[in-house]
């Protein structure tokens, strides 16, 4: 029998939320949660606070591959990295105002997924995630050795922070974290409004069982092409961020351990919960972030055995965990009041 | 060409010509020519591994034949995917129990009646759209006798309400040719007349091929009867002459027996 017709994908995803869509809790957390956004950078140092918004939409992509439609990519650092490269290549060479330049690096991510995506999607699980990691190591070494453009093992050094010459926001990095904010706030509302479409709903039926999904007479590879195309907008635009926030673009971020970092902050937050991406970034960027200052060696070490601990104990990931609670406390509740 | 010629009434609905299937050397299906009348219930019986849901998928495009052509509605299917062969108006259920677990009865409904729409393709759109199927979904699910649980998880249903969603599901396709691979496998006496009653009355206007085991639902339902053994056709015709053919008997004691 084909790959295709059997191929289900073994992720435990946590419940779905108790909350109705038009639930007032829910608009009130949204609310909670863009005050928590804006506070953002008087709590902590704010090329930090950009950090986390970055790494957060970049889980967020992810989580749209492996929560919503089944595919686990381990080579995400190709676009996240391919975007902060081509995010400055544009902004060095024509001086645009850097969101234009982040929407370039972000296209460009798209263009070269289409084709990885293409080759990538006939296959499923580990399988999958071997081929897109592949790809991305090719990725990886075709920088490196385009050191003209690149700048090889020195990276993409001076990306300017243009912007409509606006002084506080191109040479202070606290309103520059509003600004960039902005166009991390828009790639949240796409993924959002792709998870919460006729689209993803076929998203989510290809993850659950794709060969009633293509009985059905859903062409399966095309939306998981789609979906792939999709997310590596998203963890473009995530990636160009990053690159201009920091003022260059490194070998790092189209190395493998970019791609397992984010996989890593996408289960810590919760597959399949979306938001969870934002909270698994806030917890692993601020502690990388701590560590860091505090001269402790092992970063590594500290991380790892975080996410050892959440994975055993949560299941689910903080977000998944969370919801899962509320859940069991509403439904008891209303069973209590129904007796 | 045969496909270039418009597609009669007179002609079946379905036709393979000498179909054929290989796993590594092992026939699976071998040589079998079958028709199925239009707005007939076609019954494919056989002992285990006699090719029945190898059969199935070859027809469905969920297995590619080895050779041999299979021809639906004056399209020839041969090869094609299930994407595109669903779309022509054959829907199928599975023999085990295939349904996404998560979504509540209402949206596999939806899901299956947006096929056609193009909907499904929009990303920019609420999925709340996917209501404008509500009403069309509420009577499906009322012909099956699941109105009353359209906002459960599948996962919440009986084992028999199960196999009756997914003849819903199959009805949203509108489809001219009905594929139920052991409609009552695993059901108690009281679904599978149940079951009976419901491809009976679902069938009206439409052609039904099924798989079943079980001879009460086969004499109860079919108009034809193909017998399969070791991916050949043994025997065809009406269900009383085909129950007393000689070949069949010894077919079925012999498995039994073995």
């Amino acid at each position: 029998m084909s790959e295709q017709m059997t191929a289900k994908v073994d992720v435990d995803l946590a419940q779905p939320s108790i909350l109705s869509r038009r639930s007032p809790w829910r608009y009130l957390m949204l609310l909670a949660g863009l005050a928590v956004l804006v506070m953002l950078p008087y709590w902590i140092y704010p090329p930090v606070a950009m950090d986390i918004l970055c790494w957060g939409l970049f889980a967020i992509s992810v989580d749209l591959l492996l929560g919503f439609t089944g595919l686990l990519s381990f080579g995400h650092a190709a676009f996240w990295g391919g975007s902060a490269y081509c995010t400055g290549l544009i902004a060095i060479t024509w001086g645009v105002p850097f969101p234009v330049a982040v929407i370039g690096g972000s296209v460009f991510a798209m263009l070269i997924a289409w084709p990885i995506g293409w080759l990538s999607v006939r296959r499923t699980g580990i399988y999958f995630a071997m081929v897109t990691l592949a790809f991305a190591q090719m990725i990886y070494f075709i920088a490196n050795q385009l050191r003209d453009l690149t700048g090889g093992e020195n990276g993409l050094q001076g990306i300017p922070r243009t912007f409509f010459g606006i002084d506080a926001v191109e040479n202070d990095s606290f309103y520059f974290y509003y600004a960039g904010a902005v166009l991390i706030v828009i790639g949240i509302a796409i993924a959002w409004q792709v998870v919460n479409s006729p689209f993803g709903r076929v998203l989510t039926a290809v993850r659950d069982n794709p060969a009633r999904a293509r009985a059905l007479g859903y062409d399966v590879e095309v939306f998981k092409i789609k979906a792939f195309v999709i997310s590596a907008g998203l963890a473009g635009l995530a990636g160009g961020v990053f690159a201009i926030s920091h003022g260059f673009a490194s070998l790092q971020e189209l190395a493998w351990t970019t791609s397992g970092k984010v996989v890593l902050i996408t289960v810590l937050g919760g597959i399949g919960t979306l938001w969870g991406g934002l909270v698994g970034a806030g917890v692993v960027v601020t502690l990388e972030d701590y560590l860091s200052s505090s001269g402790f060696e092992g970063i590594g070490l500290i991380t790892g055995g975080i996410f050892v601990v959440i994975v055993l104990l949560f299941r689910h990931g903080i977000w998944g965990t969370a919801r899962n609670a509320l859940r069991r406390f509403v439904l008891d509740r209303r069973r209590a009041t129904r007796d | 060409m045969h496909e270039e010629v418009p597609a009669l009434t007179a002609t079946p609905l379905l036709e393979t010509r000498s179909l054929t299937k290989e796993f590594r050397g092992f026939r699976a299906v071998s040589g079998v020519d079958l028709a199925v009348e239009r707005g007939t219930i076609h019954a494919l019986v056989g002992p285990n591994g006699a090719g029945k849901t190898t059969l199935f998928n070859l027809l469905t495009g969920f297995l590619t034949p080895t050779s041999g052509t299979v021809h639906f509605d004056g399209h020839d299917i041969t090869g094609k995917a299930p994407e595109q062969i669903a779309p022509l108006g054959i829907a199928r259920s599975f023999q085990i129990t295939s349904l996404f677990e998560a979504m509540t009865l209402q949206e596999h409904l939806e899901l299956a009646l947006a096929s056609p729409t193009g909907l499904a393709n929009q990303w920019w759109r609420s999925v709340a759209r996917l209501s404008r199927f509500r009403k069309r979904s509420l009577e499906l699910l009322d012909q099956v006798g699941l109105a009353d649980r359209a906002g459960a998880p599948a996962s919440s249903l009986a084992y028999g309400q199960k196999r009756a969603l997914e003849l819903a599901i199959a009805m949203a396709l509108d489809p001219k040719l009905l594929l139920l691979d052991e409609p009552t496998a695993g059901m108690g006496l009281e679904d599978v007349d149940r079951t009976i009653g419901l491809v009976k009355s679902l069938s009206a206007g439409r052609t039904v091929v099924f798989v079943d085991h079980n001879m009460h639902v086969v004499g109860s339902l079919a108009d034809r009867v193909t017998v399969l053994q070791s991916g050949q056709v043994l025997a065809e015709g009406p269900y009383d002459q085909v129950r007393a053919d000689e070949r069949v008997i010894t077919a079925y004691l012999g498995a039994v027996h073995e």
